[in-house]
């Protein structure tokens, strides 16, 4: 008679675990994608391991603490590898809403995913929308911070350039009444070194420089 | 004593500044796309044959003005002829719209260099949406890189008529990008001088080390094969000559006065023939060796694009049939796809319709030019690659040399002359003018930074500078040829520089350019005849791509005055001279 009930209630409990049913999640792994030459082969020990997280991701809902192993029905593996699960609850004999079990995969995907090695894309739920990362905002953009450095330094820049063009200008305004004193004074100075004056050009009248001296002058001429 | 005319302080100088100025954006984003839609290798004969025929003689020409009348365009055409001012003060006006909107792109090469410092690149990501289950709707229907682009940094509204706000993060940068222009010509040609070594240097050293990781990139030779392939039946095609012709005019810079202001500050002894022809082999050389790294770039996007599309495939069909993970792969996908549909007819039809047909043809195809060749198919393609923050800067940094090098040239276009006259060079000294000139632009520019901005842009960018010019250089060879007289300014070289003008030069001047540029110019006036109305890209947000509108009334208003203002300057004063001369004559009694 008992051997009947159980099973009775295994068959019971396999039927709910119908691939469609509403409240059945089809899960779908990619494993050699994720892990290439360390992929591991899905065997039934793998299995029991998705069952416990399952169960596992089911007893931190409050008033599901008592989810055990057992209640988590898997079938219609495929090669893919995919198959369908379903979370039973023995007392009430019914499957459990699908809004619970979603929630509770989704608070503990990180878990999960790392139980297997695997991530959101290689280990999907397929009703069950994962929650993005949000992106890192700092509190200032950083292109602000660059935008700053390189303004600030071209203001300064465009600062110095007008800055000595108007100090050059005003060189050169004071500067022509300056250069014509001192050409005058240039025509009336005479170069001193050390107390003798040079004089640059010989003005006092032919002197012969015998290393000058012309060829025909040296021969003695017949 | 008057004060003498600033100099460059050696000719280096001067080449290096042409060089700036002609090679800008448009050899790195325009001619890449003529070549890939004109017959890839086969462009580069009419391209070469347009060189010979129509850029050498029209710089050579340019640069001999400028270097034998020792002035800005107004003064230099005035010289030649008093009743040509006109086509000084229109060279002056097209190259003030060019400057107004040539700095926005500085603006927004700016605003991408500033973001490459993150990580991860924040064009490589689509944001969250906003119960962070998803991505946001836009930047799904749109790729990552089109939504930062178009809503990000434009953040551009639906149509022309919609104007929306300035953006603030936008105009900053666009201050930013006059400030720097202002620090470069803020001494004259002391200061540009100086410049000029790095703009026409930086370039090239970063092309040079795109070229070399563009071309180990996976997939770089598909790109290459595709785009050297050529395509001889093209060259039957007047559309690949025209578009040959006119790149070569527009990538050399001519008409706008800069050439004329740049070669004024030359000794009167230059070669400028030499300078001529190496600053043009320079810039179409510049040309093909960008296209180079722009297709290795391309092939490595397209073979990425396409090992993509083929993974999802891959994915798809491992899903629906429940397929061992890594079976499917890209060899044995065809043979896979037949024994499914054989084996499981009903399930595959049902399938159907989602798998594309992936192809590395059709991805190569995807031909873009202008500003979505820069910031957002380079920008794909940056992201995919191994220290992608690296490559951005680098991109970016060159860009902004690219670009501020051709702002240096707009500018001294439109300060020359101001400086020149009298008048002005009293009152304000060169720095006082020239922040002025800077001020109005940079005000102005904020047009652009508007949401609707890219479409004025857009406006600027096709009618602003394209007719006028043509029509200002017919002018001006004219001028030279029949009006100065060819044989008056031949002489007028050789006593300059001391060569004699080659019989080639001549000819060209006289009759072969002339020529093309008036077919040109009634190409393009029957092409926008024949189109009727005026139409224009506008980005449609809900449906993630470009859609075809057509402009408003007052839009099409503008275009005609932007097209009329410059062109009209020529008869406009030439009447003007001729009218003040009547009156003259008739104020002075006739000497007895």
């Amino acid at each position: 008679m008992r051997q009947n009930n159980s099973i009775t209630q295994e068959h019971t409990r396999r039927s709910k675990a119908k691939a469609d049913g509403e409240n059945a999640f089809k899960v779908r792994l990619s494993i050699r994608t994720a892990l290439g030459d360390n992929a591991y082969a899905w065997d039934t020990n793998e299995e029991y391991l998705f069952k416990a997280m399952v169960a596992f991701s089911m007893r931190k809902v409050p008033n599901r603490e008592t989810t055990e192993i057992s209640h988590v029905l898997v079938c219609n593996v495929t090669q893919r590898v995919s198959f369908w699960f379903v979370v039973t609850d023995p007392l009430k004999n019914h499957t459990l809403p699908a809004v619970e079990v979603q929630t509770a995969i989704r608070m503990n995907r990180n878990r999960i995913n790392g139980a297997f090695f695997l991530n959101d894309q290689t280990l999907e739920f397929l009703k069950i929308p994962s929650t993005l990362a949000p992106p890192t905002d700092p509190s200032v953009p950083i292109w602000i911070i660059i935008f700053g450095v390189i303004f600030c330094i071209v203001i300064v820049a465009v600062m110095l350039l007008i800055l000595s063009g108007i100090r050059q200008r005003r060189r050169m305004s004071k500067g022509p009444t300056e250069m014509d004193d001192s050409e005058d004074k240039c025509e009336n100075m005479i170069t001193i070194e050390n107390g003798i004056p040079c004089d640059p050009l010989d003005t006092k009248g032919g002197h012969i420089n015998d290393a000058f001296m012309t060829e025909d002058e040296r021969l003695t001429p017949l | 004593m008057e004060k003498a005319r600033p100099l460059w302080a050696n000719p280096l100088q001067f080449v290096f500044a042409c060089i700036s100025y002609a090679v800008g954006l448009g050899n790195v984003w325009r001619f890449p796309y003529l070549c890939q839609m004109y017959g890839g290798g086969s462009f580069l004969v009419p391209y070469i044959i347009m060189l010979v025929v129509e850029g050498m003689p029209l710089l050579y020409l340019e640069l001999a003005v400028g270097q034998r009348m020792r002035q800005g365009s107004i003064g230099a055409w005035r010289t030649i002829s008093p009743y040509l001012g006109g086509v000084g003060l229109a060279s002056v006006v097209a190259s003030f719209f060019l400057s107004m909107y040539y700095n926005i792109i500085n603006a927004w090469a700016f605003w991408y260099l500033l973001h490459s410092f993150q990580d991860p690149l924040p064009w490589s990501v689509c944001p969250l949406n906003s119960n962070r289950t998803g991505y946001d709707e836009e930047c799904e229907k749109a790729s990552s890189t089109q939504y930062f682009w178009y809503r990000k940094t434009l953040n551009i509204s639906p149509s022309i008529q919609d104007s929306g706000g300035v953006q603030w993060e936008q105009a900053l940068c666009l201050l930013l990008a006059w400030l720097v222009v202002y620090l470069c010509i803020l001494r004259g040609t002391e200061s540009t001088g100086k410049v000029v070594y790095f703009t026409a240097l930086l370039p090239y050293c970063v092309l040079i080390i795109y070229l070399v990781r563009g071309l180990t990139l996976h997939g770089a030779t598909n790109g290459l094969a595709y785009m050297f392939t050529p395509k001889l039946e093209q060259l039957a095609n007047p559309k690949a000559w025209i578009n040959a012709a006119t790149q070569i005019f527009f990538s050399l810079g001519l008409g706008f006065g800069s050439l004329i202001a740049f070669a004024s500050y030359n000794q009167p002894s230059t070669n400028c023939q030499k300078h001529a022809i190496i600053v043009s082999l320079i810039n179409s050389s510049t040309s093909i060796f960008a296209s180079v790294v722009t297709f290795s770039i391309y092939g490595f996007k397209a073979t990425f694009n396409y090992e993509s599309c083929l993974n999802k495939v891959i994915l798809l069909l491992t899903n629906s049939f429940d397929l061992e993970d890594g079976f499917l792969t890209a060899s044995n996908l065809e043979q896979v796809k037949g024994y499914l549909a054989s084996a499981f007819p009903g399930k595959y039809s049902e399938v159907l319709p989602q798998i594309r047909n992936c192809s590395l043809e059709s991805e190569l195809a995807t031909a873009v030019q202008g500003t979505g060749l820069s910031f957002i198919v380079y920008t794909e393609a940056i992201k995919n690659m191994a220290a992608s923050q690296l490559w951005s800067v680098l991109y970016f940094f060159m860009l902004l040399m690219l670009g501020i090098g051709s702002m240096l040239g707009n500018t001294a276009a439109i300060l020359t002359p101001l400086t020149d006259s009298k008048v002005i060079s009293s009152h304000l000294p060169k720095e006082a003018v020239s922040g002025l000139v800077c001020l109005v632009n940079c005000v102005i520019g904020l047009v652009f930074t508007m949401e609707a901005g890219n479409y004025w842009f857009d406006i600027f960018n096709d009618y602003a500078a394209t007719l006028p010019l043509l029509l200002i250089v017919l002018v001006e060879i004219v001028a030279v040829c029949y009006v100065f007289g060819l044989r008056r300014f031949e002489s007028d070289l050789k006593a300059m520089t001391g060569r004699t003008l080659n019989w080639y030069w001549k000819a060209m001047w006289a009759g072969v350019s002339p020529l093309l540029i008036i077919s040109l110019f009634v190409f393009y006036l029957s092409d926008y005849i024949l189109t009727g109305t005026l139409q224009y890209q506008a980005w449609d947000a809900s449906q993630g791509q470009l859609v075809t509108k057509d402009y408003p009334l007052y839009a099409l208003a503008i275009i005609g005055l932007l097209v009329a203002s410059s062109t009209m300057c020529i008869p406009l004063v030439a009447l003007g001279t001729f009218i003040v001369r009547c009156l003259k004559r008739g104020d002075t009694p006739p000497v007895a």
